[in-house]
């Protein structure tokens, strides 16, 4: 299954041309090179701070464009991944292991399930999926072993 | 956590060991040791070294035992050389080259001794950290018969003392793919599931594709790792749009291109750069991955660039001669060319006896008689092709198109 990985934003990320610490941006690159080794990070990028983006707002069949910055850093979101795992706890896991964006202060990182055709799909029963067990031990070769 | 680090623990393990089932074993008691210490100890910084250092120090005390009871035996002094080699390893660093131990890892499980469904359950067992029942699940097969399975593969790797090594010089190759079929093997057997089906089979292709992007880290230059990667993530990209809700599989040309998924195609392609970049002649892997990439940079099935799918297929051919490809190279021609200059690669594989019951033959035949205006013989091709196809709906199809023939 696929995740989410929302990097919030902090005000230093939110800072008018600011660039990452070198330090922290070092060690992102390890821990991004570790998720590429085990297989599981999809995509990743970051985000300029939210002064060179705009919202558009939408009131019935009016859009409205507001330019950005924005305040409260908290509810803004400065980066994302796309983590391909099994189960919701190796994605918390993996982000545990994440460094911290905001070295000594607070920061805030949000795991999202991304939907998929099976989250659509109907789930067989257990009796069908013994049928299909049973049917397959029936055909030849299946069980040949060296 | 145990999905994170066991490959690497068995790995690391294995390579003291020497015995996989035993690197395995250890790793398990060492995380039901976690799973005690936790709780009260808080995780330690660095869990996968950890579980390794846990499961080294009762590696060292099975030895020691061992060595004990032995005492009497001549394996005495080889089991002390062991000791004597092992017992500076727990206290070396854990930085060991990982990559190292899981790429042997990798070799080992997949390795030729072994049935091609023996090699697939142990590699997901042992790196894809699946469980049994998990592996029975998802292929389908009775519970114990994987466990079986398992225990002889292990039983089979250490009776024939086979090396925790990465082969190298000319053994690489043949090695590695085999290594590539197993990876190959647990992705079809999950894109094979259908609509409905249990949540672990269709999951075999991430399982897979996982295994795959991991072995690209580990050998970066092998343009064939790569190409399989490329492949897999460019099949994967096809998953929402090849299967209608009812469950029919939808064929490539009828699918709708928007669901494809965009950010598997980008992956696969890059992945095809990096195999390119490398510099070395194409195998079959990464000239099946470009043929995808063909249909996955058409917008629409009008764009798709028949002389470069001919020429692919051409390559293909020469390198893993097979009916089947010149089938389907056949089926390129006609869309590049015409009918007429594929009818005879058709008719060419009429003799053929590893397809005299492939109903794709007659069909793809048939096709091109009736776009060449020869209905009587079209007919006949299409009625051949709905006695020999074993689909239901695919018979109705044909017979419909053996009817239309007059």
């Amino acid at each position: 299954m696929r995740f989410m990985v929302i990097v919030k934003a902090t005000p230093e990320s939110e800072k008018q041309g600011s660039l990452p610490d070198p330090e922290l941006m070092l060690e992102m690159g390890k821990y991004n090179e570790e998720l590429s080794k085990a297989g599981v990070l999809l995509a990743l990028d970051g985000l300029h701070p939210s002064s060179k983006g705009a919202r558009v707002k939408f009131s019935g069949k009016s859009r409205t464009v507001v330019d950005g910055p924005f305040t409260e850093a908290k509810e803004l979101i400065a980066g994302f991944s796309m983590l391909q795992v099994k189960s919701l706890e190796e994605a918390i896991e993996w982000v545990k292991r994440a460094p911290n964006c905001n070295p000594g202060g607070d920061s805030e990182v949000e795991i999202r399930q991304v939907f998929e055709m099976v989250d659509f799909a109907p789930v067989l029963t257990e009796e069908q999926i013994q049928h299909k067990v049973e049917r397959r031990a029936k055909l030849p070769n299946q069980t040949a072993d060296k | 956590m145990w999905r994170i680090e066991s490959a690497r623990v068995i790995a690391g393990l294995t390579r003291l060991t020497r015995d996989v089932g035993l690197a395995e074993d250890l790793a398990q008691e060492a995380l039901v040791a976690a799973l005690e210490q936790w709780p009260q100890s808080g995780v330690p910084e660095n869990p996968g070294a950890w579980l390794t250092a846990t499961a080294k120090r009762r590696a060292i005390d099975l030895f020691r035992r061992n060595a004990v009871a032995q005492r009497k035996h001549e394996d005495l002094a080889r089991d002390l050389a062991t000791l004597e080699r092992t017992v500076p390893e727990l206290y070396s660093t854990l930085d060991d080259p990982i990559g190292d131990d899981l790429l042997r890892l990798v070799f080992i499980s997949c390795h030729p001794v072994l049935s091609t469904e023996s090699r697939a359950a142990l590699t997901l067992r042992l790196l894809g950290g699946l469980t049994t029942p998990e592996i029975a699940r998802a292929f389908l097969t009775p519970e114990p018969t994987i466990a079986q399975r398992i225990v002889r593969a292990k039983r089979t790797l250490a009776e024939k003392h086979i090396p925790f090594e990465v082969p190298g010089g000319p053994e690489l190759a043949a090695r590695l793919a085999s290594v590539l079929e197993v990876i190959y093997l647990i992705f079809n057997e999950g894109y094979s599931a259908t609509t409905g089906e249990d949540l672990i089979r269709p999951a075999l292709c991430e399982d897979a594709l996982r295994l795959g992007r991991i072995l690209a880290e580990l050998t970066p230059r092998e343009p064939e790792v790569h190409g399989l990667v490329a492949l897999m993530e460019i099949q994967a990209s096809r998953t929402r749009a090849r299967i209608s809700p009812d469950g029919e599989p939808i064929l490539l040309f009828a699918q709708n291109r928007a669901h494809w998924d965009n950010l598997l195609i980008r992956r696969g392609l890059a992945a095809i750069d990096r195999a390119r970049k490398i510099g070395k002649p194409r195998g079959p892997y990464l000239l099946q991955a470009q043929l995808a990439a063909c249909h996955a940079c058409a917008r629409t099935p009008e764009e798709t660039d028949w002389p470069r799918i001919v020429s692919l297929y051409t390559e293909l051919a020469t390198i893993t001669p097979s009916p089947v490809i010149e089938l389907n190279r056949a089926v390129a021609v006609s869309m590049a060319q015409g009918p007429q200059a594929a009818l005879p690669l058709v008719e060419a594989l009429a003799n053929e006896p590893s397809l005299a019951h492939y109903h794709l033959l007659p069909s793809v035949q048939a096709d091109l008689l009736y776009k060449l205006g020869r209905q009587q013989e079209a007919r006949i091709q299409f009625e051949r092709a709905a006695s020999l196809t074993q689909n239901t709906r695919e018979r109705t199809l044909l017979l419909a198109r053996a009817a239309s023939c007059g």
